[in-house]
């Protein structure tokens, strides 16, 4: 069982690797510009033996580079938002949780307000009127995501600050943003790795969801949820178009699943006991 | 208990109004301008400024949206001219009846899987049960609903691909649920009509939720499984499927049924997502038709309405829970 567990990490793993390669390797390994226009060339089906793999769409361009330029926003957008999420979250459920009282009313209704509007719509609505753009992206998700952080710190904080090393790190006269900072956070890393990975996989489904539904990025970037948009109006003559930005959503979200379902497993203690 | 956690909604309710209160200030730009474009005459500025309230102070302005959401009158729509109640009472019974077959299609698929997947723990059944499970929630919705069109619609032409029931077709609105409406009118050509629209957008807003409600039943069965009682069960001789059905069905359901009160949200989030794939004419399709013609007053509406519901069913769900188990304590 144990050793299923780690097969999973390692393949998530892989996966979330293969897509950094991907994304920061972007100009050495896709064989086209992913702008350039060849008009001759359009709509071409994929063809393994031939130039272009995955095909070309309605504008002529290559399919498998615009994948692989597409990678960088799902990771450029996925890793910032889960890091600032992570810090706004993880910051005020420490707080809340070590300290109590009037902080931790203020912060669990703040959270409880946003907790109160379903995670993508609220990202919707953002979108909706901050405008399209990479940045504003970043900062709807992260205000719709920071909220499951916070929850998970505080309640890890309120149990970690009763145990005996903190105890005994006040007896010895640490102040609490000392102990906050070098006893107490440490230990909630695992827990904050779980939640993030798993945050990783749904801010990925949630810009390429916003970019499908033309609230994402500005059009000119390639990006996965814009490239299964366009290629709807082609579905008939072109299935191509929309089967593979969604194959590389679906393969990426599904590897960073796994990734985050095997580091749970691992840290859980109640399923190491078994 | 109760009354102390319906008065603490209070300030929740409060600061979901603010939040789309604030939606609107969010705009970069003067949200006027947006509305009328680049050549609007300082006079119409003023006059759409006046007649929505913008030349008032936040305070006011605030203040005047809770009044106008408590009576429920928000004016009219930009788009459609009509008011912007209406417009959103008429579109939610699709909605309402897509969330709700899309229940029974995750019903069907995640109990069974989930509860067959705790029995045989860490069998080849359970790795597959709970692959098919990690399958579902990585799926993009709306990539499924586009194959699903693809391949039911364009390839076999099984299904209608769009809307909500054959054109021309008509059906006398009673609760403006099609299904319901067309067998009470005895109309068993609507009702096959509206049923082959609803199986596509139901099976992809279906399928995210079921993924979700596999591991929530897998882990709530294999909880109870642990537990003395069922072992006393065993311990006193009764058959297997006495104790699987009897004792650790009963209870592991429990949580399962209160759980998928609280999967509104997934719901409510997909059918979003769903119904512009399928141009569904639900809620979810008008809120996204109201950003793209930048009626911002209905935006508002519909993204407080999703909040206050979301909210209100969680709050039930949370009463419900404490009378169906006794342990838990608001």
């Amino acid at each position: 069982m144990r050793r299923f567990r780690y097969f999973k990490v390692f393949a998530g793993g892989v996966i979330l690797v293969g897509l950094v390669v991907c994304g920061v390797a972007a100009p050495l390994l896709a064989p086209f510009d992913p702008q350039e226009q060849r008009l001759e060339a359009r709509l071409q089906p994929p063809a393994w033996s031939g130039v272009h793999w995955l095909g070309t769409d309605n504008l002529g361009r290559d399919i498998l580079s615009r994948i692989i330029y597409g990678s960088r926003i799902s990771l450029l957008v996925g890793a910032t938002t889960v890091i600032l999420a992570g810090v706004v979250g993880c910051f005020l459920g420490a707080i809340a949780g070590y300290f109590g009282r009037g902080i931790d009313e203020i912060v669990g209704k703040v959270t409880e307000i946003f907790l109160a509007f379903p995670f993508l719509l609220l990202a919707i609505a953002l979108m909706a009127f901050l405008g399209q753009g990479i940045v504003n992206i970043i900062l709807a998700l992260m205000m719709s995501r920071w909220v499951q952080y916070c929850r998970v710190v505080r309640g890890e904080v309120l149990s970690l600050k009763e145990r005996d090393f903190v105890t005994a790190a006040k007896a010895l006269g640490g102040k609490d943003f000392y102990i906050l900072l070098r006893h107490v956070a440490p230990n909630t890393l695992p827990s904050v790795t779980v939640v993030a990975t798993f945050a990783m996989a749904i801010v990925i489904i949630s810009e390429a969801s916003l970019s499908f539904l033309g609230l994402g990025v500005p059009a000119y970037i390639p990006t996965w949820g814009s490239m299964l948009s366009e290629g709807r109006s082609y579905m008939s003559r072109a299935p191509w178009l929309t089967i593979f930005p969604g194959l590389a959503i679906f393969i990426t979200v599904f590897g960073i699943n796994l990734l985050g379902d095997g580091l749970r497993d691992l840290f859980d203690p109640k399923l190491q006991r078994q | 208990m109760i009354g102390r956690r319906l008065i603490g909604a209070i300030p929740v309710l409060f600061g979901i109004s603010f939040i789309v209160f604030l939606l609107m200030h969010l705009a970069p730009g003067d949200p006027v301008f947006l509305l009328l474009g680049e050549n609007a005459t300082p006079a119409d500025v003023a006059r759409v400024r006046h007649e929505w309230g913008l030349d008032e102070p936040l305070a006011v302005q605030y203040w005047q949206f809770i009044s106008r959401a408590m009576t429920g009158d928000f004016g009219r729509s930009l788009k459609f001219g009509e008011p912007v109640t209406k417009l959103v009472f008429e579109r939610l019974p699709a909605t309402i009846e897509l969330a709700g077959l899309s229940l029974v299609v995750a019903i069907l698929i995640s109990i069974p899987i989930g509860v067959y997947s705790a029995i045989k723990r860490d069998t080849l059944v359970d790795h597959a049960g709970t692959g098919l499970a990690l399958v579902g929630v990585s799926l993009p919705n709306f990539w499924l609903g586009i194959m699903l069109i693809y391949f039911l619609g364009g390839r076999w032409n099984l299904l209608p691909v769009a809307g909500r029931i054959e054109y021309g077709m008509e059906i006398h609105a009673i609760t403006g649920l099609y299904l319901l409406d067309s067998l009470l009118g005895g109309n068993f050509a609507a009702f096959w009509s509206a049923a082959k629209h609803l199986v596509m957008p139901a099976l992809t807003l279906g399928t995210a939720l079921a993924a979700i409600v596999t591991r929530i039943t897998r882990s709530s069965v294999l909880e109870v499984m642990r537990q003395d009682y069922v072992m006393t069960a065993r311990a006193k001789g009764l058959s297997e499927r006495a104790v699987v059905w009897r004792h650790i069905l009963r209870n592991a359901l429990i949580t399962v049924v209160t759980i998928l009160g609280l999967q509104l949200g997934a719901l409510l989030n997909g059918s979003v997502i769903t119904e512009t794939v399928f141009s569904y004419p639900g809620i979810g399709d008008l809120l996204i038709q109201s950003i793209a013609a930048r009626d911002y007053r209905l935006t508002q509406v519909l993204i407080l309405f999703f909040g206050i519901i979301y909210f209100a069913v969680n709050l039930l769900v949370d009463v419900v829970y404490t009378f169906i188990d006794p342990r838990i304590k608001l």
